[in-house]
């Protein structure tokens, strides 16, 4: 498969037009998607259209922009306007967005070419993009598998050679982990460096946009494109867009980076073997690995499942059948919201909207939501204090390789624990990337994970970069 | 094992949340919530007196744009996605007494 980069490239300099990197990737999607289910929706139409105003760019002398040509797929919680976005649910199905998300508008800017909507969990609530309405997404490495989730659509696309770049959210991980069950790049990054307008909320001071790419160079001029302060998120960082893609070959030369062992205990042995040879490979690129214990990580998984739920209980609360999306017609309105809702939401996202309901209510909300929020407090200093010590942490991004489909549907509790190393990084806002690293049970891929602080994505890319040089990338 | 949570809370919880339930999906959400609440519990044993709570990543302030007209959501555009739209509204059925 050829990197966005060099499509970006190839399309530039005229020896490739933005049509034929289209079909190429058409092709790709037409070969397996009734197999994987990945895309739930295929633009083909309006994918044309852009690519044809690139190759028109391109024939004019104008700069067609970095990422000219290159075909992405767009997860289905991010609003594209005209183009069906349903957030994988009953809920939204047949809704047409009136506007683009944000960074919807920076990649055509950029010369992207989004070719459609991908499969993810109701909501993105869920690891393994089974709790999606529209059936689940298929792992492209053993189809008997899952890709992970929530964003398993993205992360096969690219996975499957589909694009070579994509768009997820990560909320607890949903970037992340399937990058890792599909054996590619997933960036999360600081929160509020790329905005959020346009991505449909699930728990708004924790979701956050990043891209997934089969390599580190890829995923920093995506990042780079969509990062960046936008009038329309309030939450959105004051600051330009960061310089990345020209520091990924910096290496780690003098970093300190921990090696967390609450952030691999717990994990299959083959996990643990890649985490401990990611930190060889690191010593020898001349960092100098710290082992390091952060007991309060092991409380993350008990708060973010209070918090998540409390703040998607309240962004939910929007699914009325008023607005958008479906109706069941009832005889007031009151009974019409209660029908709608029923019929619209999934089990998984009826038990967050529940959990959440519950953790806020009367008698509840100090002993459930207070403490979290406490919680979190403990979860921010606990990283700032290992931040003092060193540049960067290392761990595992997830317990196992991809799990077999249907293995874990009916055990909300086991398919959480899936979440247990990536959820730290949500509860401080900070940054982290997965990398593929080594293969495990049956071939398949096992992944680390390299965690920052506010800002230190161009820091995390070059640690990133010197292991998927190790793992035989040129 | 004991839950901390009631099937009777569920059913409370689900009301407020404007959810229907079946008789067996009671049971399934009741088991099923319980095991989260029960698995959030070791936050409940410790000591948080004196710790401040974090309801976001970063400080936040109030974000106000300049009050100037611009070009917003074109109305018809926005109401042809409603499920029901009447005179540039969105309609729904009766919220209170006998219908018009």
């Amino acid at each position: 498969m050829t990197s966005a980069a060099e499509i970006a490239a190839n399309v530039a300099n005229g020896n490739s037009t933005a049509n034929d990197e289209l079909e190429r990737s058409l092709e790709a999607i037409r070969a397996r998607n009734d197999e994987l289910n990945v895309f739930l929706y295929v633009d083909e139409q309006g994918a044309r259209r852009q690519a044809a105003a690139v190759d028109e760019k391109v024939r004019r002398g104008e700069n067609p922009g970095v990422l000219a040509g290159v075909p992405i797929a767009i997860k289905d919680n991010l609003c594209q306007r005209g183009i069906p976005t349903t957030c994988s649910s009953k809920i939204l199905e047949g809704w047409r967005p009136p506007y683009s998300a944000t960074v919807i508008e920076r990649l055509l800017a950029a010369g992207a070419v989004p070719v459609g909507k991908t499969n993810l969990d109701e909501f993105a609530m869920g690891s393994s993009t089974e709790n999606s309405a529209f059936g689940p997404t298929k792992n492209p490495l053993d189809p008997t598998r899952v890709p992970g989730g929530s964003s398993g659509g993205s992360a096969a696309s690219v996975a499957s050679d589909m694009t070579s770049v994509a768009l997820g959210s990560d909320t607890g991980g949903s970037i992340r982990q399937p990058a890792a069950l599909c054996g590619v790049i997933g960036v999360k990054p600081t929160y509020g460096l790329v905005s959020r307008y346009g991505l449909i909320a699930f728990a708004s001071s924790l979701d956050q946009i990043g891209p997934f790419a089969k390599n580190v160079t890829d995923a920093a001029i995506v990042l780079e494109v969509i990062a960046g302060y936008d009038e329309m998120d309030s939450t959105s960082l004051h600051e330009p867009a960061p310089s990345l893609a020209a520091h990924v070959n910096d290496g780690v030369a003098g970093k300190r980076i921990g090696l967390v062992r609450d952030l691999v205990d717990g994990a299959d042995n083959e996990v643990v073997e890649a985490v401990e040879r990611a930190a060889q490979v690191l010593r020898d690129a001349g960092a100098t690995i710290v082992e390091m214990s952060i007991p309060e990580f092991r409380l993350g998984l008990s708060a973010y499942y209070i918090l998540a739920p409390a703040e998607a209980s309240s962004n939910l609360a929007r699914y009325d059948g008023v607005r958008y999306g479906l109706r069941v017609d009832a005889d007031d309105v009151t009974a019409m919201n209660e029908a709608t809702r029923t019929a619209g939401f999934g089990d998984e996202v009826k038990r967050r909207i529940m959990l959440g309901t519950y953790a806020l209510s009367a008698g509840y909300f100090d002993a459930y939501y207070g403490q979290a929020l406490k919680v979190r407090t403990l979860m921010i200093d606990a990283f700032a204090r290992a931040y003092r010590d060193v540049d960067l942490l290392l761990g595992a991004t997830t317990p196992s390789v991809a799990f077999k489909l249907g293995s874990k549907v009916s055990d909300p509790m086991a398919m959480y624990l899936s979440d247990i190393f990536t959820i730290p990084t949500n509860l401080s806002g900070e940054a982290a990337v997965s990398v593929p690293f080594g293969t495990g049970e049956a071939g398949l891929p096992t992944a680390v994970q390299l965690l920052g602080p506010a800002r230190s994505e161009a820091r995390l890319f070059a640690a990133a970069r010197v292991l998927e040089i190790a793992e035989g990338h040129s | 094992m004991s839950s901390p949570l009631r099937r009777d809370d569920v059913a409370h919880v689900a009301k407020l949340a404007r959810l229907s339930l079946s008789s067996a999906e009671l049971d399934m959400f009741t088991e099923q919530l319980g095991q989260v609440l029960e698995h959030a519990n070791d936050m409940s044993s410790l000591d948080l007196d004196g710790v401040k709570p974090t309801a976001h990543p970063f400080e936040l302030v109030n974000v106000v744009r300049k009050d100037e007209i611009r070009v917003s959501l074109d109305r018809d555009e926005v109401l042809a996605m409603a499920p029901d739209a009447q005179d540039g509204r969105f309609a729904v059925p009766r919220i209170m007494g006998e219908a018009p």
